[in-house]
């Protein structure tokens, strides 16, 4: 797993894509940052983070697409299959290289805060709550990207699929509003976002974390059951 | 070491291989002979646990790719087709890459890369990208790759596609001396490359197995008689009575003219019966001197295609 983990993440740092996506990651997350500013805003930093997961929707399927489509064009997917590595150790090891490069995006914006905290006296708390809530919103994220490069050896394809998945889950709670009595408390259930708000308003829900993290590890298995399906194939 | 049986996968209603089994000593160079198509590729990547058959086993050691996948791929290395390489690394940080997949213990990774790298002749290209290296240089970082872990099994599928002539003749050299202490399975369509380094030959044919034995025996096999070119200087009349008296000998034509009195026969005779003895016998009595001899049994090739279309015609 860690071998995987070390040469995917090295390999988002050998070419443009990592810095590219950083960089623009991070110009958008700072135009935010100032016009909050300028504007007077309180909670800058809940603000920030959740336009912040709005970029996501863009950035994510753009960092995942080539994860798995990657290896299956270029066939090293066979020396992955034919290791005596197990599958899930694979995907868990490219999804945590993922995260990774995630990591390190989310660390950069760490900044503001901290000059929120150098210049005045931000709720500390506050801002805990709204990264938790981003690190796991970025979890479910990547391994949506990572579930849909597998689909596919079509890098464009598996950015266009990731983007469709993020977008459909970031607009469930819409599709609630169309409903009512059962259909509408599984919709709001099912929503991200709404989750996703809670922390922006400093709530941690202990069911809302396990929601997202098990959201995250239904679509890693989903994506070992496509690479597993694939052995199986008959056509 | 591999044994293979009822293997069949079937793609909807086309089957890639259909129903073939055969067993691989320890130590033993099998080669894989087959059109393009045939199923090599197929039956190679269900040795390795890639793709699953539809029916029937394989047992690498006696452990069985289904229920223990893992055991299996310990032993086996693989170089497929297309051979897989990160193109962004360099060949050393590829190598370790492997290494770590695979699992060998980094202590003895040392030692062991060393004799790899030495062994296909990838040192002096180790800090170099993968991407800029020639096709041949690729096909030895791939064969680096399988060696690694010093599996039992070797699995290379058309290990000297691509590569010069002198290139061709190292990688097979290297093949031969790494089936000393490897049991090998190698696939190509290069009819001379199997009898320049295999043990034995599975030629395989629209998924079915067509024939198996050692390149000599196939040889032997579909012939019914021995055939020999000889040069002989002497009349032909005279020549021709003389050998056509001998026991065994079935037929007799003059294939070449080479100067009056000096002709060049071909000669077919019973395959358990060696009558070259009689034959110089009789011509040293008749003070006609042989020339030349040689033996004209069928090579790889004739016999590939003659395996082949035989085959191609049972299923019409």
């Amino acid at each position: 797993m860690f071998a995987v983990l070390k040469r995917d993440f090295k390999s988002y740092f050998n070419s443009p894509i990592a810095y590219v996506l950083i960089g623009l990651f991070m110009f958008l997350s700072s135009y935010f940052f100032n016009s909050y500013l300028s504007y007077g805003v309180s909670d800058i930093t809940s603000n920030v983070v959740s336009d912040m997961s709005f970029l996501l929707l863009f950035v994510i399927p753009i960092l995942t697409m080539k994860s798995m489509a990657e290896d299956k064009k270029n066939g090293t997917e066979v020396l992955l299959l034919t290791s005596p590595a197990r599958i899930t150790e694979i995907v868990m090891g490219k999804f945590l290289a993922l995260y990774c490069v995630f990591l390190i995006m989310t660390g950069f914006t760490l900044i503001f805060p901290i000059i929120l905290t150098v210049f005045g006296d931000p709720d500390l708390a506050l801002i805990f709550s709204s990264y938790l809530g981003f690190v796991l919103y970025g979890a479910v994220f990547v391994a949506v990207g990572l579930f849909a490069s597998s689909l596919t050896e079509n890098q464009i394809v598996a950015a266009i699929i990731g983007f469709v998945g993020l977008f459909a889950l970031y607009t469930i709670r819409y599709l609630a509003s169309y409903f009512s009595g059962f259909l509408y408390d599984v919709f709001t259930w099912l929503s991200i976002a709404d989750r996703y708000n809670d922390f922006m308003n400093g709530i941690i829900d202990i069911s809302s974390v396990i929601f997202m993290i098990s959201l995250a590890a239904i679509f890693i298995y989903l994506t070992v059951r496509v690479v597993e399906r694939k052995r199986w194939s008959q056509g | 070491m591999i044994e293979i049986q009822n293997l069949t996968k079937e793609y909807g209603k086309i089957k890639a291989v259909d129903n073939i089994s055969f067993s691989v000593e320890k130590g033993e160079i099998l080669g894989f002979l087959g059109p393009n198509g045939a199923g090599k590729s197929t039956t190679m990547n269900i040795l390795t646990g890639y793709i699953s058959s539809t029916s029937g086993t394989v047992k690498v050691a006696g452990h069985d790719i289904l229920e223990n996948p893992v055991e299996v791929k310990k032993r086996i290395g693989y170089l497929p087709e297309q051979p897989p390489l990160y193109l962004d690394m360099t060949v050393d940080e590829y190598l370790n890459f492997c290494a770590q997949l695979k699992s060998v213990p980094a202590k003895r990774w040392r030692s062991e890369k060393k004799d790899i790298m030495e062994l296909v002749k990838i040192s002096h290209v180790s800090h170099r990208l993968i991407k800029n290296l020639s096709k041949g240089y690729k096909q030895r970082v791939g064969l680096a790759q399988a060696l690694i872990g010093t599996p039992d099994v070797l699995i290379l599928d058309e290990p000297t596609v691509g590569l010069d002539p002198k290139q061709i003749i190292e990688i097979r050299k290297l093949i031969k001396a790494l089936g000393k202490n490897h049991t090998i399975i190698l696939s190509t369509h290069i009819l001379p490359e199997v009898s320049a380094v295999c043990d034995r030959v599975v030629i395989i044919n629209k998924g079915r197995i067509a024939a198996i034995d050692t390149p000599d025996n196939l040889s032997k096999m579909l012939s019914d008689f021995s055939r020999f070119s000889v040069t002989i200087a002497g009349p032909e009349n005279k020549v021709r009575n003389a050998l056509s008296d001998i026991y065994g000998v079935k037929y007799l034509e003059v294939s070449n003219r080479i100067k009056d009195d000096e002709y060049s026969y071909i000669i077919e005779a019973d395959k358990d019966v060696d009558v070259r003895k009689p034959m110089f016998n009789r011509l040293a009595q008749l003070g006609f001197p042989i020339l030349e001899l040689k033996s004209l049994n069928l090579s790889l090739e004739e016999i590939f295609i003659q395996l082949t279309t035989t085959e191609e015609m049972e299923v019409q």
